[in-house]
């Protein structure tokens, strides 16, 4: 034994007295991780998380979140001698002033889109693979309440500056708290500290931004990372693979070599694009007053939805009895992502609901062979698009040379149309994916090589296709449509028949598939 | 052919013949809609009423009428004064080469003294702003970019956006940028205020406040890039634009890179 | 053909074949100088870092193609902050992948369901801790434990209360009156009608004591915007049509819908637009909403001239600017 070896004995043994850590250590380093590149973009979102609160606190040391009016006399010539907020001042000492704090804004900044970026698509890779199903529903859940803090947490964020675009975020945002009914105007008047734009607001936003939401944040992920520790991570099907095992690299050494390096990855690619890239160059935006706006005002890219949702908004108020109700923002503002929002976080039990499956699933779906999941997905992704084509319509009618007004008819049809035509399309690629692998199946890859028989037909010649792509193509359960009868044995009605029959439409059409390649058909196709 | 033909069950023939296509279709289009840069070579003349009205009778006037009274497709442009003609015809503005929604910045068709043969004609017609001297035009000297920038966010940003990069009005209209216009012509554009623009007079924003705008402006379009590749200076589309393709881009790339088995 | 390949829990994962590195070593040796090299470029990155810190002056800027010209330091600190961090990734993952052991292993899972004896266990541990509280009998101490947690809750609850003001009358009224004359923003300085052509447009707002400090809360409100139109032009109701002066009309530039500045005027269409939501309103109708998802049309501010010439407000506004909130009455 080295010495070296003895030291750092003797130091596990002083720990392992005192918690009895070698048995659970032991236990966790035996962990193993599958391999799939999917896997990485929760990876991509902790470690922006990470980065997030390492640049940040950096940004801290000089920010002064504060609403008292300072004359600004930096190095910024074309605002100087400029009224302005103590923190827009900050904000502008911290880009030119501090060396690589500009960089470091870039980096928060940068950071934040990657985190929510991935985030989706994070969030995507669970939904299509069905990844979400029992046991690892509080875990979508808590994913859900991530997603959601970090729309907020961004938000606050970029709202922190109080340069004019940002402050434009908050127009809008206390017109759509004032829209609530009954307490709106007093929650408003409450979170800003009076009439809009108020002398509280930055200090409050800020400890909400870097203490409060981080701490939760913390927490959150803190468990979401543990639960995936403690139910172990889902697999792809694959020859070995089954309900009952995981197959991968152990944590030792090839897992934590691997997921350290990709830490450094991300942030290597993030403080490359922050090298190279400019985001919110705040000094062109100006100081925030609400008399002055600019063309083209947009919000960050993840509540740019919400934006264009409010967009295409009808022009609806109800003007009863004294007081007004602003549907054109509650509708699109409020109501509809939370009915999106609440559908999301429910969605793992509708499911089972649907299929009354209450099995544990730890085999990953191939988002093909659940076509209503993977249709119903799809749908989502189209509303969002839209909407999010929507919140960017003035720049995309200067730079593609079309017309607001077009863009907005466009999408206010579009919402209603295009969301269930890509859900029948994706339903019928699903399908024909389906059939396209029954075929491969029974019938071996196409070569491209054609074959001239002796009598002159030509055939195609087809290969056969590897044991484990095989295995692949049959490894998936075949749906299979609940049985739920309105009346009992007797011809009763059962009571709650509505909800039964419900139940049956809805598990009749997520059980629409191509029948699977049976025992029996392969052996045929042996003996030809 | 053969050898290609080789590898067209290769695992990277369909994206790279995807990619093929797209660069095909799209510099086919580029060239294709490319328009053939017109230039009209009228010999030089002196810059007077006369030849201005010659000028006018030949290019304007089936438009704008025998006599600039105007038709159903042009405005009047008797008392819109020599400032309006020098900046419509001086940015290439007119005459319009198509009957689109706004007239667009092109090269000139007029050169330099021509214009200012159109301008005396239209001048003569009615009084109307004129074109303003070049010893009123030091913006460098008299002008305060601090103060042009406020005076900018209040009255200009809304429409050409906060860095002058032009933007979207209603109906396909469109604020135009503001990069590497003449002063002159900047000047010429508050006063007269062409097509969709506003008139920015002289009494609520004053000849020096003017100059400060234009400093502004020019200090803009002079600035380097401070914090990297500016995306067009347009917001946070770009920004989320960026975010997706190339941020989750590269990372997915080593993603996929990092789970496959070294060979 | 592939019907011997039945997954069975104890089956072991096919096994690749063994990479270059494993068999070849000259690979091996390779690899190993790959590794170094990307860490030696990670130092590198370091390097550059240090260097633009110290030396480079945060004026210089350098041309890069495409991109323009670049303030160097930003680029160096920026670049080399990358490489160091990029490389050091790289390297760590080109070594897991090419010299270390790549042997997958597989764990076993187990149901999460507890056993039903845990199961009943807890219940019966649960029981019995309840059974000892005894609320059920105890409906005294219930009820007033119910009332104490209630009232509990409500302090927190004030203790925010002095977060700000009640809202009051404060968002239907703005510091336009009687007599307040108009002042151009920026400038501060009061317009007489004939300085405005026809086509032109200003904003303007209130004259008061100390305009240089108008806080922001009164810019969220006061500011309106002053537009000339040929008489003719007006499509207005009489009521309406009084309220403009030679053809003057003045609008709130807060939006109805949102609050944001609706300031982009085409002078040609006469059509308001808002930047935000892309409300548009038509001036000559008293600014009507023609397109967008505002509601209401802008208020209307009634203007007229003083006895010196200036442009002053005739009365305040009839209306609560801005967005809508529960409170407002639009009738």
């Amino acid at each position: 034994m080295t010495s070296t070896e003895k030291r750092i004995g003797n130091a596990a043994s002083f720990v392992d007295e005192r918690l009895g850590a070698a048995r659970w250590v032991k236990k966790s380093l035996n962990k193993v991780f599958p391999d799939h590149w999917s896997f990485m973009l929760g990876e991509v979102c902790m470690y922006s998380f990470i980065i997030l609160l390492l640049s940040g606190t950096f940004l801290t040391f000089w920010f002064d979140p504060s609403q008292r009016d300072v004359i600004y006399e930096g190095v910024y010539e074309p605002l100087k001698g400029l009224k302005m907020s103590a923190a827009y001042a900050s904000t502008l000492d911290i880009s030119f002033e501090v060396r690589g704090g500009l960089l470091m804004r870039q980096i928060h900044h940068w950071a934040a889109n990657i985190f929510m970026a991935a985030i989706v698509a994070h969030l995507l890779r669970v939904f299509f693979t069905g990844a979400f199903r029992k046991p690892r529903e509080f875990n979508w859940i808590l994913g859900i309440l991530l997603l959601t803090l970090g729309l907020v947490e961004g938000l606050l964020g970029y709202s922190l500056p109080d340069d004019l675009l940002s402050g434009t975020g908050l127009r809008i945002t206390s017109a759509i708290i004032q829209a609530i009914p009954v307490v709106g105007t007093y929650i408003s008047f409450f979170l800003f500290g009076g009439a809009f734009p108020g002398v509280g607001f930055i200090p409050r936003i800020f400890t909400l931004h870097i203490l409060i939401i981080p701490g939760i944040f913390l927490a959150v992920i803190t468990i979401h990372v543990m639960l995936v520790w403690y139910q172990k991570h889902t697999q792809f099907p694959g020859v070995g693979r089954t309900e009952n095992n995981v197959v991968g690299h152990p944590i030792l050494p090839v897992y934590m070599a691997k997921a350290g390096g990709f830490f450094f990855v991300v942030f290597g690619i993030i403080a490359f694009i922050s090298a190279v890239a400019s985001i919110n160059p705040i000094w062109l935006y100006g100081p925030y007053t609400p008399g002055q706006i600019s063309a083209g005002s947009q919000p960050d890219w993840y509540m740019g939805w919400l934006d264009g949702l409010v967009r295409m908004a009808p022009p609806l108020e109800t003007h009863a009895f004294g007081h007004t109700i602003s549907w054109n923002i509650l509708i699109p503002a409020v109501i509809v992502p939370g009915i999106i929002f609440t559908g999301m976080a429910l969605y793992p039990f509708i499911e089972s609901w649907i299929t009354g499956d209450k099995r544990e699933h730890h085999l990953l779906d191939r988002p093909r062979n659940v076509p209503n999941r993977t249709a119903l997905g799809v749908m989502s992704i189209t509303f969002v698009m839209i909407s999010l084509i929507n919140g960017g319509n003035d720049i995309l009618a200067t730079n593609f040379d079309l017309s607001i007004n077009q863009i907005m008819w466009f999408s206010r049809i579009g919402i209603f149309i295009l969301p269930p035509l890509s859900f029948i399309i994706t339903k019928r690629l699903c399908l024909s994916l389906q059939r396209a692998d029954r075929e491969l199946l029974l019938h071996g890859a196409e070569t491209g090589r054609l074959l001239r028989l002796p009598h002159g037909e030509f055939v195609e010649v087809h290969a056969p296709i590897s044991p484990e792509k095989a295995y692949l193509l049959q490894s998936h359960e075949q749906l299979v449509a609940l049985e739920i009868e309105d009346v009992d044995g007797r011809g009763v009605r059962r009571p709650g028949a509505l909800k039964n029959k419900l139940q049956r439409r809805l598990s009749k059409a997520h059980a629409v598939s191509v029948p699977k390649v049976t025992e029996q058909e392969l052996k045929e196709i042996e003996n030809h | 052919m053969k050898r290609l033909s080789r590898y067209r069950r290769h695992k990277a023939a369909g994206p790279l013949l995807l990619i093929f296509a797209l660069l095909a279709i799209g510099t086919t289009f580029s060239v294709a809609s490319a328009t053939v840069k017109e230039s009209q070579s009228v010999s030089a003349r002196s810059a007077s009423i006369d030849e201005g009205k010659q000028i006018f009778l030949k290019g304007c006037s089936s438009c704008h009428g025998l006599n600039a009274e105007g038709g159903a497709i042009a405005p009047s442009l008797i008392g819109v004064g020599a400032a309006s003609v020098d900046f419509q015809v001086g940015t290439g503005r007119m005459p319009m080469a198509d009957m689109s929604t706004q007239a667009a910045r092109k090269a000139p068709v007029y050169n330099e003294e021509e214009t200012a043969a159109l301008a005396a004609y239209v001048a003569s017609l009615a009084p109307g702003p004129s074109i303003p001297e070049e010893s009123a035009l030091n913006y460098e000297r008299d002008g305060n970019s601090a103060q042009g920038g406020e005076l900018f966010r209040n009255n200009c940003a809304m429409c050409h956006n906060f860095a002058g990069q032009g933007g979207a009005l209603t109906q396909g209209k469109y604020a135009p940028t503001l990069m590497g216009v003449e002063p002159k012509h900047i000047y010429e554009a508050m006063i007269t205020g062409p097509q969709s623009m506003p008139v920015f007079s002289d009494k609520t924003i004053t000849p020096a406040e003017k100059l400060s705008l234009i400093k502004w402006i020019k200090a803009a379009e002079a600035e380097p890039n401070l914090g990297g590749a500016t995306m067009g200076r347009i917001g946070p589309v770009t920004e989320g634009l960026l975010a997706w393709v190339l941020g989750i881009g590269l990372l997915i790339g080593i993603a996929v890179w990092l789970t496959t088995r070294a060979r | 053909m592939s019907n011997e390949l039945t997954p069975t829990d104890n089956s072991t994962p096919p096994q690749h074949a063994p990479r270059a590195t494993d068999v070849n070593p000259v690979s091996e040796k390779r690899a190993e100088q790959q590794i170094a090299i990307l860490f030696a470029l990670s130092g590198i990155g370091s390097l550059l870092l240090i260097y633009s810190y110290i030396y480079v002056a945060d004026d210089v800027f350098i041309f890069i193609p495409i991109m323009g010209d670049q303030n160097a330091q930003q680029l160096g600190i920026g670049l080399g902050m990358a490489m160091s961090l990029f490389f050091i990734g790289i390297a760590a993952i080109h070594w897991a992948k090419t010299l270390m052991p790549d042997k997958e292993i597989v764990n076993h899972r187990h149901e999460f369901r507890s056993s039903d004896e845990d199961r009943a266990e807890l219940v019966q541990t649960v029981k019995e801790g309840v059974a000892g509280v005894a609320l059920g009998r105890r409906k005294l101490i219930k009820r007033s434990l119910g009332a104490a947690l209630g009232l509990f809750a409500l302090p927190p609850v004030l203790l925010l209360r002095d977060l700000g003001p009640l809202p009051g009358k404060q968002l239907e009224q703005t510091n336009w009156k009687t007599g307040t004359r108009l002042l151009t923003d920026p400038g501060n300085r009061p317009i007489l009608a004939s300085d405005l052509e026809v086509g032109a447009v200003v904003q303007v707002l209130p004259a008061v004591d100390h305009p240089e400090e108008r806080p922001l809360s009164d810019i969220a409100k006061d500011p309106v915007l002053l537009i000339r139109l040929r008489p003719e032009d007006f499509q207005l109701t009489p009521e309406k049509f009084a309220m403009t002066h030679e053809g003057i009309i003045a609008f709130s530039k807060i939006c109805s819908h949102m609050g944001c500045a609706v300031a982009l005027y085409e002078q040609q269409t006469k059509h308001l637009l808002c930047p935000c939501h892309q409300s548009t309103f038509d001036v000559t109708r008293g600014a009507k909403v023609i397109f967008g998802p505002a509601a209401r049309p802008l208020p209307q501010l009634d203007i007229t001239v003083d006895s010196e010439g200036y442009l002053v407000a005739r009365a305040p506004f009839n209306e609560a600017v801005g967005p809508s909130f529960w409170e407002r009455n639009s009738q």
